[in-house]
């Protein structure tokens, strides 16, 4: 059965207009006001391109029928998180300071999807500039789990990673910071993956910490992740950090399995503080890995209990210097004020919130005079030790692994009034973050929360390679996925219904 | 280290925040909870260890050193809250002698 690019958009912006709580009016959708969002909503979108994503689809159709050169995405939809800039289509990073702004050009990755005519069907939801564990730190309001609409779907792609777990995009990209893709990915049961770093260009990618962020791809399956990667990497001279190595080809070893790889299991990051669903889950893949030839090996990043306490130094240090582009003058909020000064401080401190706030002034305080070498500079030095933990780690396994969160999705608010609190979901994705190499997460079962004992929500396994083997970790994971055979649609009374 | 209220207030003027005091007096332990947390860090003795702040050995990134152009003025000024006379409109940033 020949189905067009068109009706495959119409279908989703059918889904969207049905369980996302948009407003379905005008060429551009937007997302209800958070006070109007009914608790049935999953607020995936804050923008539903639906005219230019029509358009597109048609174009994609006309092209085809003629025998045109057609992108090798041609006609596939995909969801962009609203950290990424796109010409003519609002971009708010979740916040108040930038509602309202259109940027005037593409992010590179935003053009390398156009080339591939791929139709973004629109932007994601987010915690604000990124910040956040579980998408609660909108401005817009929270998106919601699809496996369960009382809990969090992690952060800070949350929207992304509930539109594709949703059923509301096949293809999502996210921003990983600290975890943010892989996170997300693991609590709503699909792939994401965080590239090594610089492999992705982060020209057009509105910065939060410079040295960290990275984008990178959510799918339902593995390879369709190695495809979206494949298809945004590689050097950008718009971006100076990128790499210039060629990347690898991600999809030549896919299938080659993992028959003789040695899978190193990291003895930090999966004992003490995950809970004993998540650890069952664990130690099942582990058993997997066995059975389907590979050795496992036990390994140990001594430094990695440091990460987290690196990361929260590292990142809103980063973060502060970032943010001060946000002053009033040049792009969204001003907030009028009798001297610049004053105009800065309350335009600032209308435009952002709580969390943003907060790591402001972790990193202002850690920058500042006195402080420097005590915190950025000793948390840069343990960034260093942590790296070399990595190198000598992957001399004894050629990947390693551990789950990727140490929670199952969380109820919505449940962590919110103890930043500290939220900042311990990160333990296990920001160790690889802070060394730069690639990650991946993926379904790995599914296990009960501790609040709910009833419940079946999704368990992710991180798959961490060196640097530039990117390759490997899809070919690590793409085999997990073929044995395990698990299908990631959530079910249940809760749960979004899938028509 | 634990943060009073006053350094509180330090800080958000250094990071141009004009903060309430609610908000003064909820960041104050809240910052110094994170902070106890990231002290960690100290506990590495790290004086010989270089620091990271790129997995790759960076270099100097330069181009042509060619005229190109840049995006319409028109465009840039669009988003700006204020604009006047082609240039980005501000208040007053030195204060009148008085």
């Amino acid at each position: 059965m020949d189905v067009s690019a068109l009706e495959v958009v119409e279908a989703h912006l059918q889904r969207i207009l049905s369980v996302d709580g948009v407003d379905g009016e005008g060429d551009v959708w937007t997302a209800v006001a958070p006070e109007d969002l009914d608790q049935r909503d999953v607020h995936a979108y804050l923008h539903v391109t639906a005219a230019a994503a029509r358009a597109h689809a048609e174009d994609v159709d006309r092209r085809r029928a003629a025998g045109e050169a057609l992108g090798p995405f041609a006609g596939v939809p995909l969801a962009l998180k609203d950290v990424l800039t796109m010409r003519g289509v609002p971009t708010t990073c979740g916040s108040r300071i930038l509602e309202g702004w259109v940027p005037p050009y593409d992010a590179t990755v935003t053009a390398r999807l156009r080339e591939a005519d791929v139709v973004v069907l629109g932007k994601t939801n987010m915690d604000e500039f990124a910040m956040g564990s579980s998408t609660e730190n909108s401005a817009y309001g929270p998106t919601r789990n699809p496996w369960d609409l009382g809990r969090v779907p992690g952060g800070s792609s949350g929207g992304s990673a509930a539109a594709v777990a949703g059923l509301l995009a096949p293809l999502a990209i996210g921003t990983d910071t600290g975890g943010s893709i892989r996170q997300p990915a693991a609590l709503t049961g699909i792939v994401g993956a965080k590239p090594t770093y610089g492999t992705v260009s982060r020209y057009g990618l509105v910065a939060f910490a410079s040295s960290l962020d990275q984008a990178g791809p959510f799918a339902r399956t593995v390879e369709d992740a190695a495809q979206l990667q494949a298809l945004v990497h590689g050097h950008d001279p718009l971006d100076s950090t990128s790499v210039t190595d060629a990347p690898p080809d991600l999809l030549a070893t896919l299938r080659d399995g993992v028959d003789g790889l040695r899978i190193g299991v990291v003895t930090e990051l999966h004992g003490e503080g995950y809970e004993p669903g998540v650890r069952r889950v664990f130690d099942q893949a582990l058993e997997r890995f066995e059975r389907l030839g590979a050795k496992i090996v036990e390994v140990s990043l001594p430094h990695a209990g440091y990460g987290l306490p690196a990361y929260y130094l590292i990142a809103p240090s980063e973060a502060s210097s970032n943010l001060a582009r946000f002053d009033g003058v040049r792009y969204g909020l001003r907030v009028d004020a009798p001297t610049a000064e004053e105009m800065n401080a309350a335009t600032r401190a209308a435009g952002f919130g709580p969390e943003v706030k907060r790591r402001i002034m972790i990193g202002t305080h850690a920058l500042s005079s006195g402080y420097y070498d005590a915190y950025y500079l000793q948390a840069s030095k343990v960034r260093t030790l942590i790296a070399q933990d990595f190198a000598s780690a992957f001399e004894q396994a050629d990947v390693l692994v551990s789950p990727t969160s140490p929670t199952v999705a969380f109820g919505l608010g449940d962590k919110t009034a103890d930043p500290l609190a939220m900042y311990l979901n990160d333990v296990a994705t920001v160790p690889a973050s802070l060394a730069g190499i690639p990650a991946l997460s993926l379904p790995a079962g599914t296990a009960e929360a501790p609040d709910a004992p009833s419940a079946s929500l999704p368990v992710g396994l991180q798959i961490m390679a060196p640097l530039l083997r990117d390759d490997l970790m899809y070919r690590v994971g793409w085999a997990f996925e073929q044995d395990l055979g698990f299908t990631p649609i959530p079910a249940g009374d809760t749960a979004v219904e899938v028509v | 280290m634990a943060l009073s209220a006053d350094e509180v207030r330090h800080v958000a003027r250094l990071a141009r925040l004009a903060l309430t005091d609610d908000e003064v007096d909820a960041l104050a332990p809240q910052l110094s909870d994170i902070l106890a947390y990231a002290e960690q860090v100290g506990e590495v003795a790290a004086q010989d260890v270089q620091p990271t702040t790129h997995p790759f050995a960076l270099r100097d990134v330069t181009r042509p050193d060619e005229p190109r152009p840049s995006l319409p003025r028109e465009d840039v000024l669009a988003a700006a809250p204020q604009a006047e006379q082609d240039r980005f409109a501000v208040p007053r940033i030195v204060a009148e002698e008085g």
